[in-house]
């Protein structure tokens, strides 16, 4: 064969191409791990994970896990994992509602609650998310009142310099006979949405809206039947109550956790709030006025016509707001909440092995953002205009 | 034809019917304008007294230079107003060349001017005649870039310079005895902000280019390298790759080489960025038309030819907006690097909140800096909006 006729042949020219690109990325990575032995060598440092099985010895301010100092390293960064999480997940929730209320504010007719919106908006989203956080723990969370002066909001919820007590639930002895009719009532919402859907297929008019109700009402009543059968109630009230010099009762979130949800929930929901925004403006006015001359009432047309095209426009940018929000979790070491990062980063200062720590750092925010992602695009594809 | 009554409109002009119109045209408009009157109040009263009465904002002026300028020596100030007065040229050049693109940018620059000049003049400050001087050099060039042959071409040369330009005056060099060298870790501040966002944004815009091109690649073995590249920075926190450039970098370099800090979270930042500026990127190339490859390869151009003379501009200019966009983003995000060490405004805020006679003082001093980022991301955004509107971007 010709050397020269190989030299055009377009299928030769890419596999050498790609040959090349592997063979200069190779290089380039030797080089790297020459550099880290060299370094490591010198340094007298070794790359291994045996540190994780060590005694971590150092205390941690608050974990939703049983921890001790006596625990090991893993066991902190654990905790630290579910710190992230709970905080992320939380964070997601709250951050939707606020995200979504600010986004038809921002639509409304109303003048004042308009630009109420759009001012939040505005400042926030042109200011660092680091800054704000620090603002609402120095400047707010913690300069709250004393414990004896605490503001009380109805609930009641008190907000302290000592953090936020809220009122709870605790479970008693019958909790777990009545768990049962709890997931019953869960399960007994599919069968609704089942039931309902078959009766409209066979109907020949639209069901009235107040069959909706029934996705209220059977599954609390449920619920309530369930605890009614018990000897006692399962759920016991915790109210916080000042007794002394603190709380007793209740739910304590401590400064740090609450700035941070707070932080993340305010910041993250101007994003979602413009996505929102964004959303139902895109929704072609054509629409609207056809459901209008269908017959359909202003509500009508927004919920089934307006807001599920608008969804599908929305999910996208959504998604990349609550994985913002998840990896923004990391800047709870600026206000001293026990994410991962910070736990990860005690872990370092500690060990001292900062290659293993790093890489089981972005590993654990990978896995996040690609889980979250994977949830999204599958609630995504769901919801995704079929076109043929 | 029949006649119909019209009812004469009921006063339809005037504050009264546009405060019925606006605040109270339903049942529900009422008590939804009651509520954010209520929220308002109970907001702003104790805000507004706390604001008159308690707060120290004494302490803003005393540290104003050090929100602006860090540990930068103080003898050494001129070179700041240097890199400004050629910005303010640059601008002026800009105007007069490329007209209602850049009109919006000239404007906030000319309007920041005159404000910081009369508040400087209030406050009794001497920075007002730099300020003075700023302006006058802005409109200056503005006239000499209205008659510039090729004034386009300079125009952008000259902003292609004026990066290296900064760096030369703001870091000084041994060789040269009017710029002594100032070590980087005294450089703070807006104006390390500012470094640091432009060194991220405008460095990392190659290396956006070439991940975006490679994401779009027919040779599997780049296309997974830059999807890898791209979707794994894109999945960790900033925070984590600063982390890595200030700790873990050290030990990929040979051992005579350790970067500054300011180098490392530069490189860190140029990492993340160069990600996020690939998808931007990328979006624009997914924007050009079809058609545009068909009649390049009819013409007979190959792939590179085709790519950077036909493709690469159209799909650069689409992305303009979004590359200011992201300016605007990673100027909130260099506010991280506080977190590894350096004194950008949020750390000198902390640092300033560490002064005992300022002690307790968060609530001023925090405020003051978002003020700084709002101001600065308010002008930039304003101004895109008009280089948008001037590009016609989405419109053409």
């Amino acid at each position: 064969m010709n050397i020269k006729a190989l030299w055009r042949d377009i299928r030769f020219l890419k596999i050498l191409a790609q040959m090349i690109f592997i063979i200069v990325l190779a290089l380039a990575a030797g080089y790297l791990y020459l550099n880290v032995t060299t370094n490591l060598a010198r340094q007298g440092l070794t790359v291994g994970y045996g540190f994780i099985k060590n005694p971590a010895s150092f205390g941690i301010g608050e974990s939703f896990i049983p921890y001790q100092p006596s625990d090991t390293y893993g066991r902190a960064l654990l905790v630290g994992l579910v710190n992230t999480l709970v905080v992320s997940a939380l964070g997601i929730v709250l951050t939707t509602f606020v995200g979504v209320l600010a986004g038809v504010a921002r639509l409304s007719s109303n003048w004042l609650i308009n630009k109420f919106a759009a001012a939040y908006v505005g400042v926030i989203r042109n200011t660092p998310l680091l800054l704000q956080l620090m603002f609402w723990y120095f400047g707010v969370f913690i300069q709250l009142p004393g414990v004896r002066q605490a503001i009380r909001l109805p609930g009641p919820v008190y907000l302290t310099q000592r953090g936020v007590y809220l009122t709870w639930a605790e479970g008693t002895a019958t909790f777990p006979a009545w768990r049962i009719y709890l997931i019953v009532a869960f399960i007994s919402i599919f069968v609704i949405w089942f039931v309902l859907r078959s009766m409209q297929k066979r109907a020949a008019v639209p069901l009235s809206p107040w069959w909706n109700l029934a996705y209220l009402l059977i599954p609390a009543l449920l619920i309530w039947l369930g605890a009614a059968l018990q000897p006692e109630p399962p759920l016991r009230p915790l109210i916080p109550e000042l007794t002394g010099l603190n709380f007793r009762g209740g739910l304590r979130l401590t400064p740090e956790f609450a700035t941070l949800v707070f932080g993340l929930v305010i910041y993250t929901g101007a994003f979602i709030a413009e996505i929102v925004r964004g959303g139902i403006q895109a929704v072609a006015k054509g629409q609207v006025e056809a459901a209008r001359s269908l017959g359909l009432t202003t509500g009508q047309a927004l919920r089934l016509i307006v807001f599920p095209q608008a969804l599908r426009i929305m999910i996208p940018p959504v998604t990349s707001q609550y994985l913002n929000l998840a990896k923004n979790s990391s800047l709870a070491i600026a206000i001293g909440y026990p994410d991962l990062f910070s736990v990860a980063g005690t872990t370092f200062n500690n060990t001292g092995a900062a290659i293993e720590i790093i890489t089981i750092m972005m590993l654990s925010y990978l896995s996040i953002s690609l889980f979250t992602s994977l949830l999204m695009n599958i609630y995504n594809s769901r919801i995704q205009l079929v076109e043929r | 034809m029949a006649v119909v009554a019209v009812k004469p409109p009921v006063l339809s002009i005037g504050p009264l019917a546009w405060i019925r119109k606006n605040l109270f045209s339903t049942w529900y408009n009422v008590g939804l304008t009651l509520l954010a009157i209520w929220l308002l109040y109970a907001l702003l009263k104790p805000a507004i007294q706390w604001g008159a009465t308690e707060a120290r904002w004494g302490v803003i002026e005393a540290n104003l230079t050090l929100f602006m300028v860090g540990q930068y020596p103080r003898s050494q100030i001129g070179r700041v107003w240097l890199t400004v007065f050629v910005l303010a040229g640059l601008i002026g050049l800009s105007w007069g060349v490329w007209k209602n693109a850049a009109r919006g940018f000239a404007l906030i620059a000319l309007s920041a001017g005159a404000a910081f000049t009369l508040i400087a003049l209030l406050y009794r400050w001497d920075v007002w005649t730099q300020w003075l001087i700023a302006e006058a050099i802005l409109l200056i060039f503005y006239f000499i870039g209205l008659y510039l042959p090729r004034g386009a071409l300079m125009a952008g040369l000259a902003w292609f310079l004026y990066f290296p330009f900064i760096f030369l005056v703001i870091a000084g060099s041994k060789y040269i005895a009017a710029l002594p060298p100032v070590p980087s870790n005294l450089w703070g501040g807006l104006l390390l902000t500012l470094l640091l966002t432009v060194v991220g944004n405008f460095g990392a815009l190659p290396l956006g280019i070439l991940l975006a091109l490679g994401r779009r690649s027919r040779l599997p073995v780049i296309r997974y390298f830059s999807i890898g590249y791209i979707e794994l920075v894109r999945g960790v926190p900033l925070i984590t790759i600063l982390y890595m450039s200030a700790i873990l970098l050290p030990y990929f370099l040979p051992i005579d080489m350790r970067p500054e800090q300011v180098i490392r979270a530069m490189i860190g930042l140029l990492m993340f960025e160069a990600a996020y500026q690939a998808e931007n990127v990328r979006g624009g190339l997914q924007a050009v038309d079809r058609g545009q490859y068909e009649a390049a390869h009819a013409l007979g151009l190959n792939g590179s030819q085709t790519t950077i003379l036909i493709i690469l501009p159209q799909a650069l200019r689409m992305v303009i907006p979004a590359l200011f966009n992201s300016f605007i983003s990673l100027f909130k995000d260099t506010s991280l690097v506080a977190l590894i060490g350096l004194f950008e405004i949020v750390r000198i805020a902390r640092s300033i909140l560490a002064q005992t006679e300022w002690l307790g003082t968060h609530r001023e001093v925090f405020l003051f800096a978002f003020m700084i980022y709002w101001v600065f991301n308010l002008a930039l955004t304003y101004g895109n909006r008009r280089v948008e509107e001037a590009l016609g971007v989405g419109k053409r």
